[in-house]
């Protein structure tokens, strides 16, 4: 008791209030509080702020969110990298090969829109490390059934061990469209791949295998007849391939 | 294809929306004008999402870009009008009293340099660390800490009257 408390720093003050103070300082800012009144009173005073800053804003939570920001997010993008990136690749490709023009005439719109979903839903799925997936591979055959049953098609799962990847399991995302399912794989190092299957839309035609690479993140897809498939994964564009072979011979019933 | 609107699964932004919708709030307090902040933040975000890296939190990243939105707009704005500053001398406390606290209290919050009442509220209500304010608003992390002890002195100024007792102590 009379050792006389180390004095403390005005970041020390405001750590102390936000709850970021070093646990093994705080006692030691505690007893110093007690024998100045002043900075006590700061303190007391910063404490007040943040409590009254959180009863005027925190109403703000619970109150609807306005359709037009839900809207927002969920409605399908008109301008998008990724998709420039394709109409511009398939421009270049018009100069070149006599069908592309036929080719980019029609279904592109369409698959690149579900291309650019898959990426976006692989980049934030595949990162998680807590939460990758909502229903595991060990109920898989409830994860195939229930995905199944939204998009109102019957899926599959397919095998890619062959690769080194194993099921990780799945979720039920926003496609464009309606309902779209995501199936994650990873392999040993812990590298993630996704299949990502959603409604094609009305009129949409059976395509080739298309190749999209934004970021280091690769995507393949193709439409069969009236479901949109897109692989995704940070792997080089022929072994991609080559799974996407196996992928749509194992969903081509 | 039709299915039951409720059941539609969310967009990953879209348990961020309350969050962004609040701090919105703090930062333009006219409702319809945050949530036109917040909506241009969605926009943003959707058409920047390959920048996002995998890594990292994606609540900090979306209240980044929020940031970047609404200082596009506050320069592209003192472009357009005179920028009114304030110094201590000018400020007249608000009114006290327990039934108009909350008033006084966005009143108050409404007359801080915007810079100050980031750090505010990304700190006091958003809860995020020091770290991470630093990065959503792009300075050091000095600056955060020098930011918000300026801004509650300020609050405490406007709040309390221009009487608050010395704020800053000699050393």
């Amino acid at each position: 008791m009379t050792e006389k408390p180390r004095a403390v720093s005005d970041e020390e003050l405001h750590a102390y209030v936000d709850g970021r103070l070093a646990a093994e300082r705080v006692a030691e800012l505690e007893a110093w509080l007690a024998v100045d009144a002043e900075a006590a009173e700061r303190v007391r005073a910063f404490q007040a702020q943040n409590r009254a800053l959180q009863a005027l804003l925190d109403p703000v939570l619970n109150e609807p969110v306005p359709p037009r920001l839900t809207e927002t997010v969920q409605r399908p993008r008109r301008a998008l990298p990724l998709r420039a990136a394709a109409a511009i690749a398939w421009l270049a490709l018009g100069g070149i090969a006599g069908y592309a023009l036929h080719d980019w005439r029609t279904p592109p719109v369409v698959t690149a829109q579900f291309a650019e979903r898959a990426a976006v839903a692989h980049v934030v799925y595949a990162a998680e490390v807590q939460h990758p997936v909502e229903v595991t591979a060990e109920q898989e055959s409830h994860l195939v059934q229930w995905l199944s049953k939204r998009l109102g098609k019957e899926l599959r799962t397919p095998d890619f061990t062959p690769f080194g990847y194993q099921l990780v399991g799945g979720r039920l995302l926003p496609g464009d469209k309606g309902p779209a399912a995501q199936f994650m794989y990873q392999d040993s190092h812990g590298a993630r791949l996704t299949l990502y299957v959603s409604a094609a839309g009305e009129g949409a035609q059976s395509s080739a295998f298309r190749y999209e690479e934004e970021a280091g993140t690769r995507v393949l897809y193709w439409v069969d007849r009236d479901l949109g498939f897109a692989l995704v994964g940070e792997l080089d564009r022929t072994r991609l391939m080559d799974v996407a072979h196996v992928a749509y011979q194992a969903l081509n019933f | 294809m039709s299915y039951p609107k409720q059941c539609m699964p969310n967009h990953p932004f879209e348990e961020h929306i309350p969050g962004l919708r609040r701090y919105a709030r703090a930062l333009l307090r006219d409702r319809t004008r945050a949530d036109d902040l917040v909506q241009d933040t969605l926009e943003r975000a959707l058409n920047k999402f390959s920048l996002f890296r995998r890594d990292s939190d994606l609540r900090a990243w979306l209240f980044t870009v929020m940031h970047n939105v609404h200082v596009n707009q506050i320069r592209s704005a003192s472009n357009r009008m005179v920028t009114i500053e304030y110094n201590d001398s000018e400020m007249t406390p608000a009114r006290g009293g327990d039934v108009t606290a909350l008033h006084d209290l966005a009143n108050a919050l409404e007359r801080l340099l915007p810079e100050h009442r980031e750090v505010l509220v990304l700190i006091g209500v958003e809860q995020f660390s020091y770290e991470e304010a630093a990065r959503v608003l792009d300075v050091p992390i000095g600056t955060v800490m020098s930011r918000l002890s300026r801004a509650r002195e300020r609050l405490s100024i406007l709040l309390e009257g221009g009487t608050a007792p010395q704020l800053r102590r000699v050393k």
